[in-house]
C-alpha cells in the first residue's frame, strides 16, 4: 500500500429490505471495513450474498438502513440534493455489462465525456479532443469516438466503460464483475489496464468478482461475504491453498477447476446451495453447510477476530 | 458413434466453421474450448440440425451410428432430438415456459417422446429430479421457473435431457452462469450421469479448467478451425500452438503471482 491513509470506511452498515408483509431480508449485516488510498479491495462470495447491495451503498445508489459510510471521514449516506450529486464524482462505478449502461444511440465520444459535460468541466465543443485523450488512456484508437456501442466487442466496450468512469477523475473506482463476461485473454488485458491506471493515478479500486483466484492476483485484501455477512477479510498474500482461512473461503477455493489440480481426485466442493437470505440460520450463517460445525455455531453468531496482520475471520474455530 | 467428417458451416456465404473433424465414442467426454465467436456452439448446433438463421452445413457429413444426420428429414430429426441426442444450455430456465409449472412441462416432454400414462410420467420426472439431487423433487415439480435458483434450473435441465438415457449429450456452457460451488456440483453430477447411462458428452466451454477435469479429449478452436487437439495432459502440459499457450497463461491460478504490492 502506498500510504496508510484511510479513504473510505464502512461502519456497521446494515441494509434491510422489506419483502412481503412481515418478512425482512438482511442483505447486509453490520459490515465494517476500511479502504486505504491506493488500495485494491476485492469482494467475493456467491450470488445473493450482498456484494452488489454493499457497493450500491458506497456509490450512493441506495441508502443503508443503519450504519455509516465515511468518505474522507465524512458520512456520505445522509447527503442530499446538490451535495450528494457533487460527491458522486468521487466514487465511480463500472458495470458487468456496459451494454446495459450505455445509450445505444449515443456515440462513444459522447458516452465517455457525458460525466464531464454533466459536471460542467468541458464545453460540447471540447468533446472531440477530450474523447481522444480518454480513449487513448484505455488503449483504444481515437477513431472509436465516432462509433456506436454495438460496433465494439465486449472487451472494447468494457474499456469504454472504464474510460467513462475515470473521466471525472474519481478517487475510488468500483468494478462490479467487470471482467466476468469476457474471455480469459481479454479479461487479462483489462486487468493489466486497471493495474496500469491504478499505478499512474494512485487509484483506489473496489473489485467484485466471483473468481477468487483472479481477485487474489489483483487485490491487496479480499473481503469474503456470505448471506449478507462478512466472514473473512484476508490479505491476498495470506490466501493460498492450505492456508488458514474460514471454512467457507476454503470451500470457494476448493471449488475452482484449476489447471494444476490433481485431476484424478474428485473436485472438492460443499454440497447444497446457499439458503435463502430470508431464512438465515441462527448463529453462524454458514453452519448448515459447514463440515466443521460445532455446538456453539448454532447458538452464537461469530464476530470478526484478528488472526494475523490485517487478517480477520468470523468463525468459532479460530 | 458420432463421426463429424470435415464439415464446413456457413451463414449466408460466410463460412464460420471450416474442415471440422471429430469422432466420439460411447461414454466419451469431448470438450470444445476457445474464445467467443470461435464456432464452438455452431458445431454442436449443427449436430442437432438446429443452426439459427440460414446457417447450413455446406460440405462434409455428420454420421450418427453410421447414418447421415444431414440427410434425415425434419420428422426423423425430431424423433432423435431429446431421446438419442439431447442438449442442455447455459440457462435451462430460458428454454422453459415461465408461466407453466416445471412438472407440467417435464411430463409433457416425456409423454411427447414415449407413450406413458400421466402417473408414470410424473413418477419418472420425480425420479430424474431426485437423481440430480434436487431437494424435495415434488415441490420442484410444482414450482415455476422463477422460483428456482440458477443451479436448480440447471439440474432440472439436465434431468430432462437425461430422461431417455441419450447416447449423446450436447452441453453448451452448462456451468458458465453458475457460482463456483454450484459449478463444481453440476460438473460432478454430469460425470455421474455419464457413468450411469454411458452417454457421450460434447461439452462447449470457455473454462479450460472444467474442460480439463471432465474430458477425455479437448479441441481448441479459433476462428472456426480446430487448431489443436489431444488429451488433457497434451493440451495443458505440452501445448504446441502459441494460441493454446496464451489461453492457458491467461487463466488466473490460486498459487499464482500477485500483481499489486
Amino acid at each position: 500500500m502506498s500510504t496508510d491513509s484511510v479513504l473510505l470506511e464502512a461502519k456497521d452498515v446494515t441494509r434491510i429490505f422489506d419483502v412481503g408483509k412481515k418478512q425482512k431480508l438482511h442483505a447486509n449485516n453490520d459490515i465494517t471495513i476500511t479502504v486505504h488510498k491506493g488500495e485494491t479491495l476485492g469482494i467475493a462470495g456467491e450470488s445473493g450474498c450482498g456484494k452488489s447491495t454493499f457497493i450500491r451503498l458506497l456509490v450512493q445508489l441506495d441508502e443503508p438502513t443503519s450504519g455509516e459510510v465515511l468518505f474522507h471521514g465524512k458520512d456520505i449516506t445522509q447527503l442530499k440534493g446538490e451535495q450528494r450529486r457533487l460527491n458522486r464524482r468521487n466514487i465511480q462505478m463500472v458495470f458487468q455489462d456496459p451494454d446495459g449502461s450505455f445509450n445505444p444511440k449515443m456515440k462513444i465520444g459522447k458516452i465517455v465525456c457525458e460525466s464531464l459535460l454533466n459536471y460542467g468541466e468541458i464545453k460540447p465543443s471540447e468533446i472531440d479532443g477530450t474523447a481522444s485523450r480518454l480513449l487513448e488512456m484505455v488503449e483504444l484508437p481515437a477513431e472509436f469516438k465516432d462509433r456506436y456501442p454495438f460496433e465494439l466487442s465486449g472487451g472494447q466496450r468494457q474499456r469504454v466503460g472504464i474510460a467513462r468512469s475515470l473521466a471525472i477523475r474519481p478517487e475510488i473506482l468500483v468494478l462490479d464483475e467487470a471482467t466476468s463476461a469476457l474471455d480469459v485473454s481479454v479479461q487479462k488485458s483489462i486487468v493489466n489496464l486497471l493495474l496500469k491506471l491504478q499505478k499512474e493515478q494512485n487509484l483506489t479500486i473496489i473489485f467484485i468478482c466471483h473468481d477468487i483466484a483472479l481477485l487474489r492476483s489483483v487485490s491487496h485484501r479480499i473481503m469474503i461475504m456470505y448471506l449478507g455477512n462478512v466472514v473473512e477479510i484476508v490479505p491476498s498474500r495470506d490466501l493460498a491453498k492450505g492456508d488458514l482461512v474460514h471454512p467457507y473461503t476454503q470451500a470457494l477455493i476448493g471449488s475452482i477447476f484449476s489447471l494444476d489440480m490433481d485431476f484424478n481426485h474428485p473436485i472438492e466442493s460443499i454440497e447444497s446451495e446457499m439458503p435463502s437470505p430470508l431464512d438465515v440460520p441462527s448463529g453462524c450463517p454458514f453452519r448448515n453447510r459447514c463440515e466443521k460445525c460445532i455446538e456453539i455455531c448454532e447458538k452464537e453468531r461469530p464476530k470478526l477476530k484478528a488472526v494475523g496482520e490485517g487478517h480477520e475471520i468470523a468463525c468459532h474455530l479460530f | 458413434m458420432l463421426n463429424i467428417q470435415d464439415i464446413t458451416i456457413q451463414y449466408g456465404s460466410h463460412p464460420v466453421v471450416e474442415h471440422f473433424d471429430l469422432d466420439v465414442k460411447p461414454g466419451e467426454i469431448v470438450s470444445l474450448v476457445g474464445e467467443s465467436g470461435s464456432g464452438k456452439t455452431t458445431v454442436i448446433r449443427s449436430v442437432l440440425g438446429l443452426l439459427p438463421g440460414g446457417g447450413r452445413v455446406t460440405d462434409g457429413d455428420i454420421l450418427f451410428e453410421g447414418e447421415s444426420l444431414l440427410k434425415k428429414t425434419e420428422a426423423e430429426m425430431r424423433r432423435l432430438r431429446g431421446t438419442d441426442i439431447s442438449m442442455i444450455f447455459q440457462d435451462s430456465g430460458a428454454m422453459m415456459n415461465p408461466i407453466r409449472r416445471i412438472g407440467s412441462q417435464f411430463t409433457e416432454y416425456l409423454r411427447l417422446h414415449k407413450s406413458m400414462s400421466m402417473d408414470e410420467a410424473n413418477k419418472k420426472a420425480v425420479d430424474m429430479l431426485r437423481l440430480m439431487r434436487l431437494p424435495d423433487p415434488e415441490r420442484v415439480m410444482r414450482s415455476y421457473v422463477f422460483q428456482l435458483s440458477g443451479g436448480m434450473r440447471q439440474r432440472v435441465g439436465i434431468a430432462m435431457a437425461m430422461s431417455f438415457a441419450p447416447k449423446l449429450l450436447l452441453a453448451d456452457e452448462p456451468t458458465s452462469a453458475l457460482d463456483v460451488t454450484i459449478q463444481a456440483q453440476i460438473v460432478r453430477q454430469m460425470i455421474q450421469m455419464r457413468d450411469i447411462y454411458n452417454s457421450a458428452i460434447i461439452l462447449v466451454t470457455h473454462n479450460l479448467g472444467v474442460a480439463a477435469y471432465m474430458s477425455d479429449k479437448i479441441l481448441v478452436m479459433k476462428q472456426g478451425r480446430v487448431i489443436e487437439q489431444g488429451d488433457r495432459e497434451r493440451i495443458l502440459k505440452h501445448p504446441q500452438m502459441e494460441y493454446t499457450k496464451k489461453l492457458i497463461e491467461a487463466i488466473p491460478i490460486m498459487d499464482g503471482e500477485i500483481y499489486v504490492d
